[in-house]
């Protein structure tokens, strides 16, 4: 397993640099896991991305490095400390780098004579083939695959005198990943979401959560799928409210701030039972906070946005095939329980690249198109609001039957007629409340990993789950007793195996990318179970497996609740 | 099931001006032949918002301000559906304000009558965008300190296609008005001119009904500059009628792979279509 990284400006090309090689890596059948770590600005700064890649699966980032790609000498800088000491570091030889593991190459004269001085990552994409011992093919496949036209030659030139420059110095064996997925956790979601027959997806523009607005707008005439960019985050969820009341399919996507201003129509979708899909991609706040980082301090917001009670589900994505089943899942749960239904993702997920196999689509019908009910008739004319014994009304659709359809945000009786009446009111919160008791029947526990008579239980919710389960793995490795409860339904949350887990367990330890414990927190309140002690990060980077490690080892370091 | 539209019993003060709207629209929605489970109305919050409860048509009843949105987006995913909107200035104006503007912009297929009685009643009588202009020395609850805020103009200015006035004191113009706006293709505003008996002593069915000036025979409602200058006309005469509509370009023309003969609703979804895609990242 090699981890490397490449570093420079924001505008140097970082990002299709990583992109490049972690296509060309994948081709030639390793596993990729790759993380960005970009600050909020166009030109200028501090830009990285690692890459993992390895025989066997990843799914987390480590922080020491056997490779450095330096664009300038920021990049050194920064980050050298963490190179192994039979690392390397790649960069041109104008840099002032005095360090026995730097390979210098004149990456920017080469570039200079091939005509364009941008094709210096390619040459160094060429250049880190060769250490690695790779083939040169899979360069010259990917290279006219994702490059514009006019650009290719040149840098299918590069990437060869690149090739050409270095000697072999690594190997990477066994290789198996060829025919897997190499993407981010945002297109995973996009594609889960297209899986489950999404019609409508409107959102304002958000980092970390743009890239969905992005591909769906490009899959858009191809898939019959209207996206619309609005005007701002209350236009889009009122639009996606409109759109699922007229029986389309609907999500809308943000970060933290946008959602903020959502908060009011999610309570309306309670209150009027229109299915709806929020995917809040999380990013470290208050306000405008780390626009381009990573955290999970949401959690506790968004099951208790918005004024009065109405029932919600929140499920946390814990990886990229997470992101691709669960939000598919979202959809149908959405519907069946006509309630709003909360995707917890954060800039760290969105944003790393993973391979992964391929989602077998097959059998996923059943969970995603729930049994349409029946309107009424004539004699029995139509109640959208309808009391019945499990909460769940029939839910028709404007225009599809003579039967009329009528939604309103303020108390209503069974027709969707305005209401004061005390009675209606009663039982129209008692119906919406016990929607949730249905919904608890099929909640997904979460994940074990580990120790099944584990003597420390570590506890994570979504984003975490890669770096937990590789932590634990080490640990038992070394002689250890450790597992691991990873949460993917978190609200309502799912008990069964945390009683069980807990009542094992000498200690538990809450492993969460936030400053004050939300997990541990929501897990008191709803199980009256007590965390031990916690792992925080909230730095805005995600929690390594090394920092999981530390914390582990440091007893004293993590922060008593 | 009963295929006319009637309106039912009301929450509004008696006098009110939203009497005449929804009588008037009741019956314009029977003149132009339309099924009530085909035609939705949607409103935000305040008494004109109200308007849908009381007509026996699908219904849409969202947030303060938020009505358009929703409306754009119900039209969008099934465009058998004829879309309509009735709620007030605060609600349109104020609250609503930025969808306003950029919902003209999108020039979807939706129809958008503003009951504009230049007060807030529901809220027993503050001021809204419309207001009135006055004199600091003469603060009254219709009265208006910051400059009122000209709908039609903002509309126009925003490349509307259909941009009318009304009063609900010449309820034959207004039936024609509303007729026209429905069958307009593309967004069509029209601000109906209406009394609030309870809370606006100022601009009173009297007051309203002295002014209106319907536009004549001679006038060109295709003359955008003249349209411009007639939206400025507010003071002893308010011009009355369809002051601009021109044939533009709709949100659904624009999208002619996703608009066509199957609304978007009923569109196929193909489970080898997503496996498709994931070619791209093989």
């Amino acid at each position: 397993m090699y981890n490397i990284l490449l570093g420079g400006a924001a505008g140097d090309g970082i990002e299709t640099m990583s992109s490049l090689l972690e296509r060309t890596l994948k081709k030639s059948g390793c596993y990729v896991f790759s993380i960005r770590d970009f600050m909020s600005r166009v030109r200028g700064g501090h830009n990285f991305a690692q890459v993992r890649f390895a025989s066997e699966a990843i799914a987390a980032h480590r922080d020491t490095l056997d490779g450095i790609f330096a664009v300038d000498q920021t990049t050194y800088d920064q980050h050298h400390q963490r190179l192994h000491d039979r690392g390397f570091i790649l960069c041109d030889v104008s840099l002032n780098i005095e360090d026995p593991r730097a390979i210098k190459l004149p990456l920017k004269e080469i570039a200079k004579r091939l005509g364009n001085p941008k094709v210096m990552s390619s040459v160094a994409i060429g250049a880190l083939l060769k250490l690695f011992s790779f083939p040169l093919d899979y360069a010259l496949e990917v290279i006219p695959e994702n490059l514009r036209p006019d650009l290719v030659d040149v840098n299918l030139k590069a990437v060869t005198e690149g090739f050409d420059a270095v000697e072999s110095q690594f190997q990477v064996t066994a290789k198996n990943a060829k025919q897997d997925l190499l993407l981010t956790g945002n297109t995973a979601l996009s594609l889960g979401a297209l899986a489950a027959n999404i019609k409508f997806y409107s959102a304002y523009p958000m980092s970390p959560s743009t890239t969905i607005l992005d591909y769906l707008a490009a899959q858009s005439a191809k898939m019959n799928i209207v996206v619309e960019q609005a005007e701002d985050e209350i236009a889009a969820i009122n639009m996606v409210l409109g759109a699922s009341y007229a029986g389309a399919r609907a999500m809308t996507g943000t970060s933290g701030g946008g959602f903020s201003l959502m908060v009011e129509a999610l309570g309306f979708a309670g209150i009027a039972e229109i299915p709806v899909v929020i995917a809040n991609i999380q990013r470290p706040g208050p306000a405008t906070g780390f626009p381009t980082r990573t955290e999970q301090s949401d959690l506790k917001f968004v099951i208790s946005a918005s004024q009065g009670e109405f029932p919600r589900m929140v499920i946390a994505l814990r990886d990229h095939t997470d992101c691709f089943f669960q939000t598919a899942r979202a959809f149908g749960l959405a519907e069946k329980y006509q309630m709003p239904v909360i995707l917890l993702s954060d800039q760290y997920l969105a944003d790393s690249a993973a391979t992964v196999a391929v989602f077998d689509t097959n059998g996923l019908y059943s969970d995603l198109f729930p049994e349409k009910s029946v309107p009424g008739n004539e004699t029995k004319p139509y109640r959208r609001y309808q009391l019945t014994e499990s909460g769940i009304s029939p839910n028709s659709i404007p225009g599809e039957t003579e039967s009329l359809v009528r939604i309103d945000s303020d108390e209503h009786d069974e027709f969707g007629q305005i209401t004061e009446s005390a009675d209606v009111r009663i039982q129209m919160v008692d119906k919406r409340m016990n929607k949730l008791e249905l919904l608890k029947k099929e909640l997904l526990e979460p994940d074990f990993w580990g120790d099944e008579q584990c003597e420390t239980l570590l506890i994570g919710f979504g984003s975490t789950a890669g770096a937990i389960k590789e932590a634990i793995t080490i640990l038992n490795a070394q002689g250890g007793h450790y597992g691991a409860l990873l949460f993917g339904d978190v609200y309502p949350l799912p008990q069964q195996k945390l009683k069980q887990y807990a009542a094992l367990a000498t200690e538990m330890v809450n492993v969460e990318q936030n400053a004050t414990g939300q997990l541990a927190s929501l897990i008191r309140e709803n199980a009256l179970i007590s965390c031990h002690r916690s792992i925080l990060k909230y730095d805005g980077r995600q929690m390594s497996v090394d920092d999981i490690l530390a914390g582990i080892q440091n007893p004293k370091g993590g922060q008593l609740l | 099931m009963n295929n006319q539209f009637v309106s039912s019993e009301t929450a509004w003060c008696p006098g009110c001006g939203n009497f005449s709207i929804i009588d008037t629209l009741v019956g314009v929605l029977n003149e132009l032949d339309l099924s009530p489970h085909k035609v939705v109305l949607v409103g935000g919050i305040g008494q004109a918002a109200k308007t849908n409860q009381y007509v026996s048509a699908n219904g849409f009843s969202g947030l303060h301000g938020r009505s358009i949105p929703a409306a754009v987006a119900i039209k969008l995913v099934n465009d058998d559906l004829t879309v309509i909107v009735n709620t007030g200035d605060g609600d349109s104006y104020g609250e609503g304000g930025n969808h306003f503007i950029h919902n003209i912009r999108r020039n979807v297929d939706i129809t958008h009558f503003v009951h504009d009685n230049q007060i807030y009643g529901l809220t027993k009588g503050q001021t809204s965008p419309t207001s009135d202009a006055c004199q600091l020395d003469h603060k009254t609850s219709a009265c208006n300190l910051s400059t009122p805020f000209n709908p039609l103009l903002v509309a126009i200015a925003c490349g509307a296609t259909f941009v009318a006035r009304s009063f609900t004191g010449r309820k034959d113009h207004l039936a024609m008005v509303m007729a026209a706006a429905i069958r307009h293709k593309g967004y069509a505003l029209v601000d109906i001119l209406q009394p609030c008996v309870s809370f606006n002593k100022v601009n009173t069915h009297s007051f309203y009904d002295k002014r209106v000036q319907e536009l004549d025979a001679s006038y060109d409602s295709s003359n955008k500059m003249a349209a411009i200058e007639k939206t400025m006309e507010f003071g002893d005469t308010i011009p009355i009628g369809i002051l601009y509509q021109e044939k533009g370009l709709t949100y659904e023309d624009k999208h002619p792979q996703l608009f066509n003969d199957v609304p978007v609703i009923h569109k196929a979804h193909n489970m080898d279509d997503i496996n498709e895609l994931f070619k791209d990242f093989i």
